[in-house]
């Protein structure tokens, strides 16, 4: 079949599910989606539309995540006067009433209105591109997200989708390398890496065959924005990947992604089988000569298989453990074979850079960073979800205008950006603008997007502790550095928090952190160090309570407390105690500091003070 | 054509092995689907798998335990599996963890005596936007408490 064809059935696909005039449901079904209880609510949607006898004139399609996780489950409905109007919040219950509010009486269901996405004004909703999560955004990699159906491979032609790869074809291997090479893309798995210079190496490698591998193992966590893309959108990574297979010379892809992701597994096996149908995957794709076949391979539980050379030897079938570099994939990758690697956002951008063009994707974002980043908002934020934004971006506009600022008005004390290779950014510096130079010089990292905001209360010590534990069990035991450092790393972190850290601790931390640093085989090695210099670096006087001995002790104060019992059951030794609607009491001899009902504390009611450990 | 699964596990064994060929490339997914079927990998299945592949037990055992996905005991009945990742751990997912060692009387790894429940940590879900988030029996719940997430076990109880 030809482009022409296939865009032909896309049309006709596409008036099917946007017919003007015509009602219809969206109910976003991503993992988070469904999580909330998108499928209940969608369950309940076609009861209601059933009981009205709606069910043969208003279809309901199921849809990816628009990035507004926080208000999940969303659902969209349009109503006979074309208006598209976004729901938040929808449980099954809600879902009935909106049918019968809005579709049976014509009357958008307001209590629950987020904004409307198309047609007429609505008194008192904003507009989809005015809510204060979206203004401030760009979306490229998102482009699609939330608008079409993920399962149809027409929804995402009729959107521009495979007229990157046409574009491809025309400017030929070379062409194509030298276009995303203009582009300034920069490679989105964390490094950074500029994403045309690593296709020409290899392509330049005469070696046969060649492999294209997509990083689907998105392990960072706190970062899901892979996961959004593919769930939501696969095919805007699967055309990115067949642009970059041409481009090198590929004759087999791999996409290698964590088996934690069921969802994105089935919605990459139904995206390839369509691709098969229309000829755009396997042999002499769209007539163009170029062959390309396209496996998956499902990661088994291990962060490591994030860096390409264990992911490589993971899916050769061997324990994923890295090797020393060089060779570079490029030279001697998958099967001692050229390889290119490239992570899935990365791909996504490709396709739209070969649809709309280098010098419009430069339009976006800095000097040295060009295009956009999604990020994954998380963490003690009002306003939690995937987010798209140009680089250069102050930190300032995601934490406070996308995100809302920090939930229960408390202050903002650290973004954590990068994962447990990144590091912990201060409140005090959140003008910063978010690109690789500038994250880097605050002794974050970049990363892969995921963004945890962590509040006024969090004890930044335990942050580091938190993610030393996870890089300690994720490192692979090759090298020693990795091995012994993350040990010791955490095993002093662990006495610093017991308040039990002799003299000279502090000196050996640092000590640790360079050597893991400096000779590490893997980047997991050499930026495990990061949560714990960061948190040293900008929070120093917490970890100097801890090395006079001092602990954090917990009080409960009686006028804001308001008896509702959370602190005391979610107190694993029982030491709370209280009447339900009266003022609750922590028995200090009980209390082992957890800091638990802290956390578990809607009223603000739980507040520490530093004290002196034997003076319990 | 779709065959009748047999009753004899290592029949069985040997069948999902023959839907991929004997490459070393398929040894993962492999033991990934063995898992799926029978629940966890036991001594025999590892036999049957290296015998497949033509490597030694040694062998397909040292590339399992590298990767945290394979079990070597029967699951519970029922898995509950609780994300340890960032955005969890900052809501509060020590708390969820500590609530359901508690409920079920087992530490995480574990399963119960009668073996109705296992209990795991997971590294990160990727619903962090909805966190803290727990996983029972494959459906993601999302923004638990100790409250829900004792709801949630009494209701599989029952
Ligand atoms: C410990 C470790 C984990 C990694 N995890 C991932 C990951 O989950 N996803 C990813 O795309 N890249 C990950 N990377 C980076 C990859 O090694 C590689 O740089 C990347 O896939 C290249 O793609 P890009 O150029 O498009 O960024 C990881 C690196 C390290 C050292």
């Amino acid at each position: 079949m030809n482009l022409f064809t296939i865009r032909e059935k896309a049309r006709a696909a596409w008036a099917a599910f946007a017919l003007p005039g015509q009602p219809r449901i969206l109910v976003g079904t991503a993992t988070c989606g469904r999580a909330a209880g998108a499928l209940e609510a969608k369950k309940s949607l076609k009861a209601a539309l059933d009981a009205y006898g709606l069910a043969e004139s208003v279809p309901v399609f199921e849809v990816g995540c628009n990035g507004l996780c926080y208000a999940e489950p969303l659902v969209e409905v349009t109503g006979h006067d074309g208006r598209r109007v976004l729901y938040r919040n929808v449980d099954a219950r809600i879902a009935a009433r909106l049918v019968e509010s809005h579709l049976v009486q014509g009357e958008p269901f307001m209590k629950r209105a987020l904004c409307v996405v198309e047609g007429n004004p609505l008194d008192g909703l904003p507009k989809w591109a005015e809510l204060p999560m979206i203004r401030p955004q760009e979306r490229i990699v998102t482009r699609n997200l939330g608008f079409i159906d993920p399962d149809e491979l027409l929804h995402y032609v009729n959107r521009g989708g495979y007229t990157g790869l046409e574009r491809a074809f025309a400017l030929g291997p070379e062409g194509t390398i030298e276009e995303v090479t203009r582009s300034g893309l920069r490679g989105r798995g964390g490094a950074g890496f500029p994403t045309g210079l690593k296709w020409g190496f290899a392509r330049k490698t005469p070696t046969e065959p060649k492999y294209v591998i997509c990083n689907a193992d998105e392990g960072d966590p706190g970062a899901f924005m892979d996961r959004s893309v593919l769930e939501g959108d696969p095919h805007a990574m699967l055309e990115g990947m067949l642009i970059a297979g041409y481009a090198i010379g590929a004759s087999v892809g791999y996409i290698y992604i964590r088996s934690e992701y069921p969802l994105a597994v089935a919605r990459l096996a139904q995206a390839i089988e369509d691709l098969r149908a229309y000829g755009l995957v396997g042999e002499n794709i769209l007539g163009s000569g170029f062959s390309l076949e396209i496996k998956i391979k499902k990661g088994a539980g291990a962060f490591v298989c994030g860096e390409e050379t264990a992911l490589m030897a993971s899916i050769e079938g061997h324990r994923g453990m890295p090797r020393a570099k060089p060779p570079f994939p490029a030279v001697s990758g998958l099967f001692a074979r050229p390889t290119n690697i490239n992570n899935v956002e990365t791909l996504a951008a490709v396709s739209a850079i070969l649809e709309k063009g280098a010098d419009w994707y430069t339009g976006f974002g800095t000097e040295k960073s060009r295009g956009t980043k999604t990020f994954s908002l998380a963490g003690q934020i009002q306003r939690t979800g995937l987010i798209e934004v140009p680089m250069g971006i102050p930190l300032r506009t995601i934490i406070e205008d996308i995100g809302g600022g920090v939930e229960k008005g408390k202050a903002c004390k650290a973004v954590q950006t990068g994962g447990p290779s990144g590091g912990c950014i201060p409140g005090h510096l959140l003008d910063l603008p978010v690109d690789y130079e500038n994250l880097a010089e605050a002794g974050s990292i970049m990363g892969s997007g995921g963004m945890v905001v962590m509040d006024e209360d969090t004890c930044m010590v335990k942050v580091a502790r938190y993610f030393l534990s996870f890089t300690e069990a994720e490192s692979c035991g090759k090298c020693t550095p990795c091995r012994m450092g993350t040990q010791h790393l955490l095993r002093l972190l662990d006495t610093i928090l017991a308040g039990e850290a002799p003299p000279g601790t502090l000196e050996q931390l640092h000590g640790i952190c360079e050597t893991m640093k400096c000779s590490s085989l893997c980047g997991l090695g050499q930026t495990a160090p990061n949560p714990v210099l960061t948190t040293l670096r900008y929070f120093e006087d917490e970890y100097s309570h801890y090395l006079a001995g001092e602990v954090r002790r917990y009080r409960i104060e009686a006028e804001a407390c308001e008896g509702c019992r959370a602190c005391a059951i979610a107190c694993p030794t029982g030491a709370i105690t209280g009447d339900r609607k009266k003022p609750h009491l922590i028995d200090q001899e009980a209390c082992i500091l957890c800091g638990v009902c802290l956390q578990s504390c809607r009223y603000n009611a739980v507040s520490f003070v530093f004290e002196e450990k034997a003076a319990r | 054509m779709i065959e009748a699964p047999t009753a004899n596990p290592t029949e069985r064994i040997h069948d999902v092995c023959r839907r991929f060929g004997p490459d070393r490339e398929n040894l993962i997914p492999a033991l990934q689907e063995v898992q799926e079927s029978e629940g966890f990998l036991s001594p025999e299945a590892v036999d049957v798998i290296a015998g497949y592949f033509s490597l030694s037990a040694n062998n397909v055992y040292g590339v399992a335990t590298f990767y945290a996905q394979f079990r070597y005991h029967p699951p519970g009945r029922h898995c509950l599996k609780i994300c340890q990742g960032t955005a969890c751990h900052v809501q509060g997912s020590g708390v969820l963890l500590d609530a359901a060692e508690r409920s079920l009387g087992i530490r995480s790894g574990e399963t119960t005596e009668d073996g109705d429940f296992g209990l795991e940590e997971l590294a990160c879900l990727g619903s962090c936007a909805l966190a803290p988030a727990v996983v029972l029996d494959g459906v993601v719940h999302a923004r638990q408490t100790p409250k829900k997430l004792n709801a949630l076990l009494e209701k599989a109880r029952s």
